[in-house]
């Protein structure tokens, strides 16, 4: 079985959230970057596919060069492989064109995806990678075996989980559930030493527009100080709630 | 040409999402002097979307979309878009609205936004504001395509009561083999409870709550509220909890009218996925902890000694005010 996991290369969960050039661009200054957490579950996923099946992963990015320390870390915690496409992740549809493209030269039976980038939340990609493909598709992923050609996924749905089964090629959205946070894998050095020698193939972008443009950003406005209320008199609460903020 | 909207149902009724759509859905249409046309699929009584603005419904029944498939629902939709020659269409933030969504624009070569939160300021540029950097910002995005797919963020935009007519009219989609090859084989729901996702309240606990079989009184809290129930990451990860209580940055986003944390620390994940709720309430009895910055209002107290009394006065309150 051939994996593809893409990587999402996105401020630490942390991270202050700033923005330059009159609020049209994300602030990178001091910002740490990482895999993107969704990502990194469907990583550690199909570590195991790798380990327990024999299958082989390729990890890829749409991103400039100061992407690369994220591909050589998916390296690290065991990829094969590492593809960048060459290009600025201009929007979700231009990123799922470019991956679609690898999807189908690389002739992968599997894809795994973040069910959404924690950055810019679009949430698109995966369907959009599956829709441009062929492939079938499972969004919110939580839960995944593969036997043979078949695939048994597990999504999230509200209020539930739905177990559904599909041929390969199949792409998931996938999130946590599809392996528990404590598996997830700090790189060791071995790992380390070992991804400074695997391949990181750059490719240039195929031609595709984008359909939508972030033109401006904006932070929310700031909060007033929270009303304290003393233990000794939940009523008072109720009343605020009640009266106030109309919420009960 | 008129806005196409997507109206879910669950059970044979409207959900609250599906209203809400049809109220925005119905804004756009006064913007851009055009029509709302709803699909609805094995939906409830058509004349309830009337009530909400909606001019055409569009009722599918199809024995082969009783049950969800995000796939021959794109094409159910993409096929309604273009009889109704629609150049928005809109879906709500539910995990179904979401799963289908990226098929549905790749199938109309429509730009999509996600996680809508106010009217596109204008109909050219097509500009909409959504939220971005897990509710840490805001980002403007202009969808440049001629079609346009917005999915609404829950709660974002409330019901609007308008009055049309609401003409029901059989729609039959053609759906391929191909539409169907990926196959539910089991559901595992709880049909008793509220969900995350369509609750108006949550209340959510955390580690300061100190184990699982302190968990009666969330549920007690939740009971008299009418509330979903939810958790803090640490508590799903050491088990007390189900996963699908997680709420955060990783796990489920919230978007409810009101939060009530109860020794939940607040930490910046946490925060993260639960920022778009409308009032925060904390409980908790570490003046320093984190949510207090991010709450309306709080209570420093011990929850054991609180939650008690405020289940207390809030069913004094509901009877009082039933």
């Amino acid at each position: 079985m051939k994996i593809l996991v893409c990587i999402s290369h996105v401020p630490d969960t942390t991270s202050k959230i700033n923005f330059t050039d009159g609020d049209t661009k994300f602030d990178t200054n001091g910002v740490q970057f990482v895999i993107n957490p969704n990502d990194e579950f469907g990583l550690t996923r199909a570590m195991w596919f790798k380990e327990k099946q024999g299958a082989s992963v390729d990890v890829v990015n749409v991103g400039g060069a100061e992407t690369e320390p994220t591909l050589r870390k998916a390296l690290a915690i065991g990829a094969d492989n590492a593809i960048r496409i060459n290009a600025e992740a201009v929007d979700g549809f231009f990123v799922a064109k470019q991956l679609a493209k690898v999807v189908q030269d690389g002739g992968y039976d599997l894809v795994i995806a973040g069910r959404e980038s924690i950055d810019y939340n679009g949430g698109m990609v995966p369907g959009m990678v599956a829709a441009l493909t062929g492939s079938n598709f499972v969004n919110t992923c939580i839960g995944l075996e593969v036997e043979g050609d078949v695939a048994t996924a597990t999504r999230e749905i509200d209020g539930g989980k739905e177990t559904s089964t599909a041929k390969l090629p199949l792409v998931i959205g996938g999130q946590k559930g599809l392996v528990e946070e404590s598996d997830l894998r700090i790189p060791n050095m071995r790992g380390i030493m070992m991804a400074r020698k695997k391949p990181l193939n750059v490719i240039e972008p195929v031609e595709a527009g984008n359909e939508t443009k972030a033109v401006q950003f904006q932070k929310p406005a700031p909060k007033g100080d929270v009303k304290l209320v003393s233990p000794d008199n939940v009523q008072e609460l109720i009343d605020l709630l009640h009266n106030e903020a109309k919420a009960i | 040409m008129s806005v196409l909207v997507y109206t879910e149902s669950e059970g044979g009724k409207f959900k609250k999402a599906a209203l809400e759509v049809a109220s925005y859905a119905k804004e756009i249409a006064n913007m851009l002097g055009t029509t709302v046309t709803a699909v609805s699929i094995h939906g409830g009584d058509s004349n309830e979307l009337g009530a909400y603005g909606v001019d055409k419904v569009l009722e599918v029944k199809n024995d082969k979309l009783s049950t969800f498939n995000a796939k021959a629902y794109a094409d159910t939709l993409k096929q309604a878009a273009e009889k109704e020659d629609a150049k928005v269409v809109v879906v709500s933030s539910s995990a179904d609205s979401k799963f289908l969504a990226p098929l549905l624009a790749v199938n109309l070569n429509a730009g999509y936004a996600s996680n809508v939160v106010a009217l596109p300021e204008g109909a050219s540029p097509f500009k909409v504001k959504r939220t971005a950097f897990t509710n840490k910002a805001f980002n403007i995005t202009e969808i440049t395509t001629d079609v346009k797919v917005i999915g609404l963020s829950n709660n974002a935009f409330g019901l609007k009561e308008n009055s049309a007519a609401a003409v029901a009219e059989a729609f039959e989609p053609s759906l391929a083999e191909e539409d169907f090859n990926v196959n539910v084989v089991s559901v595992d729901k709880a049909t008793d409870k509220v969900s995350i996702a369509d609750a108006e309240i949550v209340v959510s606990g955390g580690r300061g709550l100190k184990g699982p079989e302190n968990w009666g009184m969330i549920e007690d809290l939740a009971d008299v509220l009418g509330a979903a129930t939810a958790c803090s990451k640490p508590v799903s990860d050491m088990g007390w909890r189900p996963h699908g209580e997680h709420v955060g940055q990783t796990g489920k986003p919230v978007a409810s009218n009101l939060y009530i944390a109860v020794g939940v620390s607040g930490a910046i994940q946490h925060l993260a996925g639960i920022n778009a709720s409308k009032v925060k309430v904390v409980i908790n009895n570490d003046p320093e902890a984190p949510f207090f910055k991010a709450a309306d209002y709080g209570i420093v107290g011990d929850a054991f000694e609180v939650v008690p009394k405020l289940i207390e006065k809030l069913k004094e309150f509901k009877s009082n005010n039933a």
